[in-house]
């Protein structure tokens, strides 16, 4: 083989890589992404279909069937009212579903149009961002449970008082990439040519931060579930009688000692969604753009 | 002594916002805050004379410099509930949350740099793959999950700690110590498994570094430049761990739930279910000004780690 034609040969390793080859070698270059996913579809799919998968009512009690461990009727035995607890753990997988995508959207959808404020509109920038720093002093569970403790508990007001705590951390985010996005050639030549801000955020800045912003949205999606579960088991969290993991773990709490069990799987089904997400978000990191790896 | 005063008085801001989103808390119940107080078997009467006991009836920025007045002479209020001053409430739950705080804060940095300077210097190897699913896992599992499955193992299948409750330093440091073992090391897998992962991805990155490479280059041994490599990374750790200090104190007040510990954690949600407004707001103040006071010595010490910065 003749240098010459060793050349092309070294091109086409790199250059028609990215054309030829599906997108599922790309993902398989990620790991952490496919099993991050594939548990999150598992428990999502568990979820949506607990109405009819789950072998009992989730809230039908049984006097004569407390605490009983796992056997062959109830998988994952019964609690202290005689519940399935399978039934509920499925059901329960509803709540922090919802909550984890409902927190996260919410959560970037405010953060960006204060941080995007804050990065763009100069006079708004101080005060933007010492409030937030206010918040980001009050510890994100205390000023839910604080929050919880003036409004109605529902699973909307869950949802607002975790989302609350949440905004500063995609709000620092947002004006951080704003204030380097502001500065480069195309932002200015927009301003240039008179094209008006909310177009240039629109057209120009924000497509340039969507990656950071969708992988910072999945470790709020993780945060939110753990601090859901922690609320309700702190009994400010969703209201006690809606089969949620966080509230089945709450009244497993007193029967430790002798049923174990009635943590256990509610539990490990949480930490398995939370792993799921942390897992989803590491890897998109990793994936869509490595320099990412200290900011997030 | 200049740089000093002004990151004080910088703070201030920070504690004024906090003040002011401490006060509207409790204006932001959609009813009559005094109705929420005096719960639901109160008599209009009751809500009444609450009403002009708790100042509602004046007007809201009269009634917030009031308080900010009252703040600042140091009366944090009464509680509702129990008509102690909040500030006698908190000192009594001090002990406590200050002891669990302290310890797990040492347990952290005590375990995490190292295992993240492990992890770093053995980026890509099978030890770094283990240290980093540990950090993925403890931050997946539910705080309350591993404090409950401590209890199981550690306290009722190995009888080696106590199931729950807290022993005053005065009644012994080795009941005292027992008592705290099973929530601090509870407390500080969340704390370890965050820093660890900054100080993996900090040294990571230094140990690229050009002098680095010269250390290296003259025969500098393996632990002398990491030792080299950690010195560089102190800054971004140390602020990890003051960031962290969030993380810590709300996961106090989980801890202290799980283990029946009679902290001020507990103190918060004890007066959320008697809608103890007063401890409530004073519990978030405090926790607030202590992340604040936290991170600006965290600021300060800088200088320690890293001699060329001058104020």
């Amino acid at each position: 083989m003749t240098p010459a034609s060793a050349i092309p040969t070294a091109d086409s390793g790199t250059e028609e890589r990215a054309f030829v080859v599906p997108r599922w070698r790309w993902l398989k270059k990620h790991p952490t992404l496919i099993v991050g996913l594939g548990l999150l579809s598992i428990v999502t799919v568990l979820s949506v279909a607990a109405p009819w998968i789950a072998p009992f009512d989730p809230q039908d009690i049984d006097p004569l069937a407390r605490i009983q461990p796992s056997s062959h009727e109830h998988w994952f035995g019964t609690d202290a009212l005689g519940r399935d607890v399978l039934s509920r753990a499925l059901w329960g997988g509803r709540v922090s579903l919802v909550v984890a995508f409902s927190v996260s959207m919410l959560a970037t959808v405010i953060g960006v149009l204060l941080g995007l404020t804050a990065g763009f509109v100069r006079r708004a920038d101080a005060i933007v961002m010492r409030f937030m720093d206010g918040l980001m002093a009050i510890p994100g569970i205390l000023l839910a449970v604080a929050l919880m403790a003036v409004i109605q508990a529902s699973l909307t007001t869950v949802i607002l008082a975790i989302t609350v705590p949440e905004i500063p951390r995609v709000v620092r985010l947002v004006r951080s990439l704003a204030l380097t996005l502001r500065e480069q050639l195309y932002v200015e030549a927009a301003h240039a040519v008179g094209t008006r801000l909310p177009t240039i955020l629109w057209r120009h800045v924000l497509p340039n931060m969507v990656a950071p912003l969708i992988v910072q949205a999945t470790f709020v999606a993780a945060a939110a579930v753990l601090t859901e579960a922690a609320l309700s088991f702190l009994g400010v969290g969703v209201p006690a009688q809606t089969p949620s993991w966080g509230n089945m773990m709450a009244e497993g709490r007193n029967f430790v000692v002798v049923a174990f069990h009635v943590i256990l799987y509610p539990g490990i089904l949480l930490a398995v969604t939370v792993l799921a997400i942390n897992l989803v978000g590491d890897g998109l990191r990793d994936a869509l753009d490595p320099r990412l790896a200290k900011q997030l | 002594m200049g740089y000093l005063l002004r990151r004080l008085f910088a703070t201030l801001p920070v504690l004024a916002v906090v003040a002011v989103i401490v006060f509207l808390l409790i204006h932001l119940s959609p009813g009559d805050p005094a109705a929420l107080i005096a719960g639901d078997l109160a008599t209009g009467e009751d809500i009444a004379k609450l009403h002009t006991a708790l100042g509602l009836d004046q007007p809201l920025w009269k009634q917030f410099a009031l308080w900010i007045g009252r703040l600042a002479s140091g009366d944090l209020g009464t509680s509702i509930y129990t008509q102690v001053p909040v500030t006698e409430l908190l000192s009594q739950r001090l002990e406590p949350t200050f002891s669990i705080a302290a310890i797990t804060m040492l347990l952290t940095i005590v375990t995490a740099i190292p295992l993240g300077t492990l992890a770093a210097a053995t980026a890509g190897t099978w030890i770094d793959r283990c240290v980093m699913i540990f950090a993925v896992l403890a931050f997946s599992v539910p705080v309350f999950m591993v404090g409950y499955l401590l209890i199981y193992t550690f306290a009722v299948r190995l009888p080696w700690f106590p199931v729950q409750g807290y022993v005053h330093v005065a009644d012994g440091v080795g009941p005292w110590l027992r008592s705290l073992v099973l929530p601090c090391v509870n407390l500080a897998l969340v704390y370890i498994a965050l820093v660890t992962r900054m100080t993996r991805a900090t040294v990571l990155e230094i140990l690229h570094e050009d002098y680095i490479r010269t250390a290296r280059a003259k025969g500098l041994g393996a632990l002398a430049v990491l030792g080299h490599a950690l010195r560089n990374a102190a800054i971004p750790i140390a602020t990890t761990v003051g960031v962290g200090i969030a993380l810590l104190i709300g996961g106090v007040v989980v801890t202290e739930t799980v283990f029946a510990i009679p902290g001020i954690g507990r103190l918060v949600i004890d007066s959320v279910q008697r809608h103890d407004y007063p401890v409530i707001q004073s519990v978030l103040l405090v926790s607030a000004a202590t992340y604040v006071l936290i991170n600006l010595l965290i600021d300060l010490s800088y200088r320690l780690f890293d001699p060329r910065i001058r104020y």
